[in-house]
């Protein structure tokens, strides 16, 4: 009898362009149905759906050859996809190599930026819809439980996803040093910009909940602030309240300093003993660079900023080939407890029940990795 | 209780894993960029164990508080820096504050059981058997532990300082405290060694007001000196005059002098050389602890 197989199947951004990832994206409705449908697909074991901006992938145990190809089928039809277009992108590795890539990706070393955590997320997320849909059997909880275990130990001894990338969390990045911890920094917001919008919402995203927005446009400003559930303030005002912040962040399009020396430090003499960061992301700058030099201000700008995002980009890249082998050396040792689950499950007796039995298809009652 | 070792023989072993806490710290720190706080909090806490161990059975064999000489002293502040660190350790979350209180923790300890000159035959019943006198000793000599972790604290807050002036905020100086966050428990370490020193030197006055005889003008003036100097320090730093830098270095500045007044209080304890280890001799008066009040 042929052994079940363990093999994972789909598209992702190195593979696939943008225009064709927006084809095979899925709709939240259409990615349950697609569940439902090739959970029951003959030959289809146990199967899970990892469904994000960036991949498309399929988790599955086969018990017979053509199962992986039916799962294709049926998902290109859905999408009204052609089958053989889908061929040139298609990923689809089996075994060994299956789990490793499942490693690689819920580590974040598969990801567009590399070392993020918001896929580890997305794969926890997709482990449970298989479990709550009790497409995943005792092979995928092995597999998932051991996967998120091996993803945690690799972020905590590893640099992977130390320091942030993009300019906007960054700066977030430079308050959290300050300040510790961001739920009781009061920030304002100089300028209603994109850059200072994205900025803003990453400070939200970090638990800022007085968050202030002025800009010369009073109605734009207004506009900025209700989208980020934000108080608005009359750019004039701005400069004498700067003391009544923690964190300033300038984004303006002034051709001109709009932070002089001066308004800094007499900010500073308001709360002397509480730190006063400016983070200056304005081309010309905002914040007159002298502000540096005032004890406890503390100013980054826009240079700044990238140098800190390059460098942690940078020092990512660098742990990449270190983490792999640490994945390599985990892959096997993960396979070799998921071989014999496979040639178990084939031979019938003692292997897989049938899906939608047995007490590992109940959510929340799975045995612990291990 | 625990006669299977000696005192010393414990205060080495708490020595050991305090320096096993501050090597695998380094080694951490140079090959993963931080130091493992976990495992060096359990080599801490086991090296607390033990060190407590030690100073009970030297305590019991004393049948007093073991603050007699420069080796139990520095024992002692050891000690309660490492008592303070396991308590507010767990809520600061900072694997650097235990990588430095390991280093520092191991230095005193080490450094105190090697110089055999600094334990030498102390006299038994030091206080005169009165409970409130060894209570001010020993409430001197932990605050000496508070500052101690003061002084630590204010080492990470100019690293951190440092970092984020020169905008050099990657690599090891990735998980360091936030600013803030140093200068605030600095701020509470303060408070809370001046409440405890302030504290030892009313409970020795109480005593030396009523018996002046025993009362040594020298070293009453040093630990009183050292307290107005931390008292003075921390109403500046309350009232917005001495802050950031300025702050973080009078801590460490202050921390030295304490250190520097404890050799000196304490040589004038043991001026002369001290009696073979069999003599013990009693005191017929109570005599203060050294450094702090210590009369």
């Amino acid at each position: 009898m042929t052994p079940a197989e363990f093999f994972v199947l789909g598209a992702s951004h190195h593979t696939t362009p943008l225009a064709v990832r927006e084809r095979l994206a899925l709709a939240a409705e259409a990615e349950s149905a697609l569940h439902a449908e090739l959970a029951a697909l003959p030959g289809v074991r146990e199967i899970a759906l990892l469904n994000t901006c960036n991949r498309v992938e399929f988790y599955a145990v086969a018990a017979e050859p053509g199962a992986a190809a039916r799962v294709q089928a049926a998902f290109c039809a859905r999408q009204r996809f052609d089958l053989a277009e889908f061929d040139r992108f298609r990923l689809k590795l089996t075994g060994r190599a299956a789990v490793q890539h499942l490693l690689a990706v819920a580590a974040g070393l598969d990801s567009q930026v590399v070392g993020e955590t918001e896929i580890f997320g997305q794969v926890k997320e997709a482990y449970a819809a298989a479990q709550a849909r009790r497409s995943a059997g005792p092979v995928l909880n092995r597999v998932f439980q051991k996967v998120f275990q091996s993803a945690k130990q690799l972020r905590t001894n590893t640099q992977i996803a130390v320091g942030q990338v993009s300019i906007a969390y960054v700066a977030v990045e430079l308050a959290l040093n300050v300040f510790g911890s961001l739920a009781a920094a009061r920030v304002l917001l100089i300028g209603a910009g994109e850059m200072g919008e994205k900025t803003a919402r990453a400070f939200r995203s970090r638990g800022v909940s007085a968050l202030t927005v002025a800009s010369r446009r009073l109605d734009r400003a207004m506009e900025l602030a209700t989208q980020l559930g934000a108080t608005a303030l009359p750019f004039e005002q701005a400069g004498s309240r700067l003391g009544d912040f923690d964190v300033v962040v300038c984004a303006t399009a002034a051709p001109h300093t709009i932070v002089p020396v001066a308004a800094a430090s007499a900010a500073i003499k308001r709360r002397p003993a509480r730190p006063l960061l400016f983070i200056d992301l304005a081309l010309p700058r905002d914040v007159d660079p002298a502000a540096a030099g005032l004890q406890n201000v503390f100013l980054f700008d826009l240079d700044d900023l990238a140098a800190i995002a390059e460098k942690n980009r940078r020092a990512r890249e660098a742990e990449v080939a270190r983490c792999r082998s640490l994945l390599d050396l985990r892959a096997d040792l993960l396979w070799q407890q998921v071989e014999p689950r496979l040639a178990a499950g084939a031979g019938g007796a003692s292997g897989l029940p049938p899906l939608g039995s047995g007490p590992e298809f109940v959510s929340g009652t799975t045995r612990p990795g291990g | 209780m625990f006669a299977f070792l000696t005192d010393r023989q414990w205060m080495w072993c708490a020595a050991g894993f305090y320096l096993a806490g501050a090597l695998l710290g380094s080694l951490s720190l140079l090959r993963r960029g931080r130091p493992l706080g976990g495992v060096m909090y359990g080599l801490i806490a086991i090296g607390y164990v033990l060190q407590l161990a030690g100073l009970s059975e030297r305590g019991r064999v004393d049948g007093e508080c073991p603050l007699g000489n420069t080796f139990e002293m520095l024992q002692f502040i050891a000690w309660s820096a490492i008592t303070l660190y396991l308590l507010i350790g767990v809520t600061f979350r900072s694997s650097f504050l235990g990588y430095f209180t390991a280093s520092l923790t191991a230095a005193l300890t080490l450094l105190s059981l090697a110089v055999s000159a600094w334990d030498p035959p102390r006299p038994t019943r030091l206080f005169g058997g009165n409970p409130w006198i060894e209570f001010h000793a020993a409430l001197a000599v932990f605050s000496y532990g508070v500052f101690a972790l003061l002084a630590l604290t204010s080492l990470l807050f100019l690293l951190r300082h440092y970092s984020l002036k020169s905008k050099r905020l990657g690599g090891r100086f990735t998980f360091l405290p936030s600013i803030f966050e140093l200068d605030l428990i600095g701020v509470r370490l303060l408070a809370v060694g001046v409440a405890l020193l302030g504290g030892s030197l009313v409970v020795g006055s109480v005593y030396w007001l009523r018996d002046a005889r025993d009362l040594t003008p020298a070293n009453h003036l040093v630990t009183a000196a050292l307290w107005i100097a931390y008292a003075v320090a921390l109403g500046l730093r309350l009232r917005g005059r001495l802050l950031a830098k300025r702050f973080a270095w009078t801590c460490l500045a202050l921390f030295a002098a304490a250190l520097v007044s404890l050799g000196a209080v304490e040589g004038r304890r043991h001026p002369a050389p001290a009696p073979s280890a069999a003599a013990r001799p009693a005191p017929a008066r109570p005599i203060a602890a050294p450094g702090v009040v210590p009369s």
